[in-house]
């Protein structure tokens, strides 16, 4: 980690009127709780399906875009990127440093939005907004990490993830059961979903297509595997006007 | 990019009646002049050639030809289903195609528009474009254009896919021509409505990926939030008011005036009762946005290049 590259990334990703553009999602989220609770009478349930389809489904992979676009994607975007590659630093601990200051916007503006969701929305003694933290906060690892990535292969980062995350999970999944259990979602969700004991995640409608050593086995392999195509494509970067 | 700087000249200094600047030092030109006209249409069709990859390299077509496709699959699948359960009509009408799909068609227009002037922005050359005989205003319609026909023929071609699908299973021809017709005309206003928007947000950024970012974000809200506020209404009974608030998201305000003015079914399923005031005002309301849109679109370029 190099502490200038980071506060360099913290002031691409929040400076100006960028910042903006992150809290707006958080807002409408809290809106919603708000809502639920008042047509729900701040029952668990409800706030479970909003925070399992609004907060998980949509908020968090939508936020992770909007960071890693943030932190990698628009310095790629400009050229201004190469100032930064051409300085004695290992391009892993600028990938690195990227990525530790994308999951810190990530945790603050989507993961935290998402425990108060939770909370605001309905819960018994927290233990609802635990299970969905912990799960957001995995999530949000997994998907920075690959946002991060494929906004290095790609300029077209933000329209792929949302392909993936809206069309593949939301939509395929519907069609296709064998797709749902392919879903950073899914995987994430399994451990909150043990956290809670089966018993009571029935009862909130808290649930997982996959168990959670799955989970946690694809968690680890998806973010080893991202940041390591990361490093390498960091590596090999060629700056190319195409589009 | 500017359009003909690789065609430099010499013309007679009479001919030159805008102050152009033609002689920049390379071989002269005595040929006829093209003009104005001329280059707001090539500024268009290069536009229009753009949103698709076309004339550039295949790594940009990957993209836009994905959505298309994503676009372009469902009509076959729905002319297949017609045809193997002997439907009477389409599973999905033509006027609810574009707001089924609404997904796809966002992420189009987000991923196009800053495609069509962020390059621009970044890259400072709005004064090459106005040394030639076009303004800035020229500008904002051949880009505007561009992208909207671009839209519009994608939503077309995607009409025309279920149309045929629909000749080839065999279903009523009268009722399927008026669907398409109407089914068009739908078309034509979310080209333009969804242009506005998209335009409008990738102007103010000359970075692309923070322009698709926004476009899809604000689309997104907009669609939630009048897609919850509007079901909430009408839940406790305040019908009209939902009606209209459901109109903030544009594919809303779109579907609305199909269901208003043509009587078909809403594509989000809700009874859209506003009778003609309702019909007029979401049609006052396109065009507030489409004047608005391309008004903002002067007032932006008036400033880009200046300073």
């Amino acid at each position: 980690m190099n502490v200038t590259v980071m506060k360099l990334t913290a002031r691409g990703l929040l400076g100006r009127r960028r910042a903006l553009l992150l809290v707006i999602l958080p807002l409408l989220l809290l809106g919603l709780a708000g809502l639920t609770r008042w047509a729900s009478d701040a029952s668990p349930e409800a706030s479970s399906i909003l925070a399992n389809n609004f907060s998980m489904g949509t908020l968090l992979p939508l936020m992770c875009l909007l960071v890693a676009t943030g932190v990698i994607g628009a310095e790629i975007d400009d050229g201004s990127i190469v100032y930064m590659l051409a300085k004695p630093l290992k391009r892993r601990v600028i990938l690195f440093s990227k990525l530790a200051v994308g999951f810190a916007a990530v945790f603050v503006f989507a993961v935290l939005p998402t425990m108060a969701g939770v909370a605001i929305a309905g819960d018994e003694g927290g233990e609802l907004s635990l299970a969905y933290g912990l799960s957001a906060i995995l999530a949000a690892i997994v998907y920075t990490a690959i946002f991060v990535t494929l906004g290095i292969v790609t300029r077209n980062a933000v329209v792929f993830g949302l392909l993936y995350a809206l069309l593949w999970e939301t939509v395929l999944g519907g069609y296709v059961p064998g797709i749902r259990a392919v879903s950073v979602r899914q995987w994430a969700l399994s451990v909150g979903e043990r956290l809670l004991g089966s018993r009571q995640a029935d009862e909130w409608a808290f649930a997982s297509e996959v168990g959670m050593t799955t989970g946690l086995i694809m968690l680890t392999l998806t973010t080893v595997g991202a940041v390591y195509l990361g490093v390498r494509k960091l590596s090999t970067l060629t700056l190319n006007s195409v589009e | 990019m500017a359009e003909n700087s690789a065609v430099p000249d010499a013309a007679p200094a009479a001919a030159q009646s805008h102050g152009v600047i033609h002689d920049i030092g390379f071989r002269h030109y005595d040929g006829e002049r093209l003009g104005r006209g001329w280059i707001v249409r090539s500024l268009l069709v290069e536009t229009f050639r753009g949103v698709f990859g076309l004339g550039r390299p295949a790594k940009a077509k990957i993209m836009p030809w994905v959505l298309v496709g994503i676009l372009f699959a469902p009509p076959l699948i729905f002319a297949l289903i017609a045809v193997l359960l002997g439907l009477d009509e389409l599973p999905l009408s033509y006027t609810a195609y574009p707001q089924a799909l609404s997904l796809i068609v966002s992420l189009f227009v987000a991923s196009r528009a800053p495609y069509c002037v962020s390059r621009d922005l970044r890259h400072g050359v709005m004064p090459l474009y106005l040394s030639r005989p076009m303004r800035r205003n020229d500008y904002v319609f051949a880009k505007f254009a561009g992208l909207a026909l671009a839209l519009f023929a994608i939503l077309a071609a995607a009409e025309t896919l279920l149309f045929v699908g629909a000749l080839l299973a065999k279903l009523a021809v009268g009722a399927q021509i008026t669907g398409y017709l109407q089914g068009l005309a739908v078309s034509v206003l979310y080209a333009l409505v969804l242009t506005s928007i998209g335009l409008v947000i990738a102007a103010a950024t000359p970075r692309r990926g923070l322009g698709v970012a926004a476009i899809i974000t604000v689309l997104a809200v907009v669609a939630g939030v009048a897609a919850v506020a509007s079901e909430l209404l009408i839940y406790n009974g305040n019908e009209t008011l939902g009606n209209y608030v459901g109109a903030l998201d544009p594919y809303g305000l779109v579907d609305g005036i199909a269901v208003l003015w043509f009587g078909v079914d809403s594509a989000f399923g809700r009874e859209v009762t506003l009778g003609f005031t309702g019909g007029v005002a979401f049609t006052a309301a396109v065009i507030v946005v489409v004047a608005g849109g391309i008004g903002l679109l002067m007032r932006r370029y008036r400033k880009v290049g200046v300073a």
